[in-house]
């Protein structure tokens, strides 16, 4: 097993804690994604499973070894993380953007050679935006950024991605060629993904498995078929909910009916 | 086929050091005494005959090596507290980092502490002190706020900490006897003539030592302003670089404030000019700026010589008539 949590528990303060009891298994060349309401433990979780964050209890583990006896590097070379937005605070070039992936490949004083430059153009045309290297990261729009950032996360040359909520600000276009893009790097690069999401379109397209998160604690893990049901969008969200298969794409079509109280 | 950035490290950064050389050169043939480059560095000449020489060497060359050093050390400080607290507005002056850095000189220069032997004083120790509680005073603002200093806040701790500052140097100097007052006061304006090589040598090895972590900074520096959490996922130790970024932005702005005195708004003017010709990349952004720097308060110095001789105006007042109005630009474009 790839990357593994057992009976993973987190918590800023005790008596409120953000995840408990998340046991969770993600295979080699997965596509998972982590579903659940505002504040349901998401981004927690996934800062868990990169590493950012030590588990208060419980553990993760990545090919079987815990995820804190790796050094910062060695983990920077297996998962790399794309936020929910990234506002820059200084104008760098799309191109500086990626290359900044390359950072746990280097050396102290090491400075990009022509490898990094060509595993950062590969990155870059592998999200469809090789055609952007010379602008400014800042006036790009939404959808290019975030495919600039994954780009930069494609240069870091891991074999895990995880994605928090890489679609929430995109209008309906860029969702739909993020969605692409992931399935693409999933199934030509072997990339395995975990992706969190408050777009069911996205979760019943793209993602083979699902986990469903409720108040830091998991509802159901399944394969997507058999975890997007009426029941479990009832109890994750507050919603009646009709779901049936899209009889276009043959993908499972969720269509909210109403607020149903707890 | 080779990288845009290995090209500029090797274009760029040796015009800017040709840059910084040509002023340090240049400046001390400027005075009310004009004197000649080719004497002063003729070495045919006795030393006791070559007025020019001494002039260069004795009466102008220290003043302008303490600009260079300053210079230097305020622009690469105010590029690493930029990158530390993600906002192009944050300079050691406007945070207070200076304010604190003269407090703590100011305390052993007016209780008689400031003793030394061999040069070296407790003046750059007790200003690195102070430096370093203000930084510790916005680095604890800066991390209780995950995603980085908002320039509201940046801007009211600056503020807050500098009249703070401003008020306990107030009570020193009001407990100090007059000489001692006026001393001070000028220094408090910002002050470059050192007078000799000794208090060069004694901010020295501050210098050194946090110029030797500057050294290893940048291509952490660039990560560290897409924030904490994208640092780290990209193999970043956090905490460790946040520490090393904070001790020796504290210790260069320590050993400028003991040379000279709070001298203000080096840290935003250069390494905001750099980057409008360079770009945001650290590696070049950090020495560029350390150089430019170096130049530009030399410059800002001649002028402090020269634009009401045989008055000398200290150069902090030349520095401000400049950074002032810059900053306020720089806010309304950022806000």
């Amino acid at each position: 097993m790839l990357l593994r949590t057992a009976d993973l528990g987190f918590a800023y303060d005790a008596r409120q804690p953000v995840l408990t009891g998340v046991s969770l298994d993600v295979r080699a060349g997965a596509l998972l994604g982590v579903l659940g309401p505002n504040g349901s433990g998401k981004t927690t979780l996934l800062g868990l499973l990169a590493g950012m964050r030590r588990p208060t209890s419980g553990s993760v583990t990545l090919d079987d070894r815990p995820l804190h006896t790796y050094s910062r590097r060695e983990l920077a070379r297996r998962i790399a993380v794309v936020p929910q937005e990234t506002h820059l605070a200084f104008d760098y070039s799309v191109m500086e953007m990626v290359l900044m992936g390359r950072h746990p490949h280097l050396g102290l004083f090491e400075v990009e050679g022509p490898r990094d430059l060509a595993v950062a153009r590969e990155a870059l045309s592998a999200t469809s935006v090789a055609h952007l290297e010379d602008r400014d990261f800042a006036t790009l729009s939404g959808g290019e950024k975030q495919r600039v950032v994954i780009a930069a996360a494609l240069a870091q040359a891991t074999d895990v991605l995880l994605l928090d909520e890489p679609t929430s600000s995109l209008d309906l276009g860029a969702q739909l060629d993020i969605a692409e893009l992931l399935v693409q790097l999933n199934t030509t690069r072997g990339v395995t993904i975990v992706v969190s999401t408050h777009a069911l379109a996205l979760a019943s397209g793209i993602c083979r498995e699902l986990l469903l998160l409720r108040e830091g604690r998991v509802l159901a893990t399944g394969a997507t078929a058999d975890i997007l049901t009426p029941d479990h969008v009832r109890a994750l969200y507050d919603v009646d909910a009709d779901v049936h298969v899209h009889p276009g794409t043959g993908q499972l079509s969720v269509v909210p009916l109403r607020r149903t109280t707890r | 086929m080779t990288t845009a950035v290995r090209r500029r490290l090797w274009t760029v950064l040796p015009l800017f050091a040709a840059a910084a050389a040509m002023a340090v050169i240049v400046a001390p043939t400027v005075g009310s005494t004009s004197i000649s480059l080719v004497r002063a560095f003729d070495a045919s000449i006795p030393w006791a005959d070559n007025v020019d020489a001494q002039i260069f060497f004795v009466a102008r060359l220290p003043r302008v090596l303490a600009a260079a050093m300053v210079g230097a050390t305020l622009a690469a400080s105010g590029v690493v507290l930029q990158a530390l607290l993600r906002n192009p507005l944050a300079t050691p002056f406007t945070l207070g980092v200076s304010a604190g850095a003269a407090l703590g000189a100011m305390l052993v220069i007016a209780t008689g502490l400031d003793v030394g032997a061999l040069g070296v004083t407790t003046v750059p120790m007790a200003s690195f002190a102070g430096s370093l509680a203000a930084t510790a005073i916005v680095y604890w603002l800066a991390r209780s706020q995950r995603r980085g200093l908002s320039t509201n806040v940046l801007l009211l701790a600056g503020v807050t900490l500098n009249s703070f500052f401003s008020a306990l140097i107030m009570f020193v100097q009001y407990l100090a006897d007059f000489t001692q007052s006026f001393r001070t006061i000028r220094w408090l304006m910002g002050d470059l003539d050192v007078g000799s090589y000794g208090p060069l040598v004694a901010a020295l090895p501050f210098v050194v030592l946090s110029f030797t972590v500057f050294a290893v900074l940048p291509r952490t520096l660039n990560l560290l302003t897409l924030g904490s959490d994208v640092a780290a996922s990209r193999g970043v130790d956090v905490v460790r670089a946040e520490r090393l970024a904070f001790l020796s932005a504290s210790l260069a702005t320590g050993a400028a404030v003991s040379l000279a005195g709070p001298i203000g708004f080096i840290g935003i003017v250069v390494p905001h000019l750099v980057r409008l010709l360079v770009g945001a990349d650290h590696r070049i952004v950090l020495p560029a700026s350390a150089c430019f720097g170096a130049a530009f308060l030399i410059g800002c110095d001649v002028v402090s010589r020269t634009a009401l001789a045989p008055l000398e105006l200290p150069v902090g007042i030349v520095t401000a008539m400049i950074g002032g109005p810059f900053f306020l630009w720089q806010l309304v474009r950022h806000s």
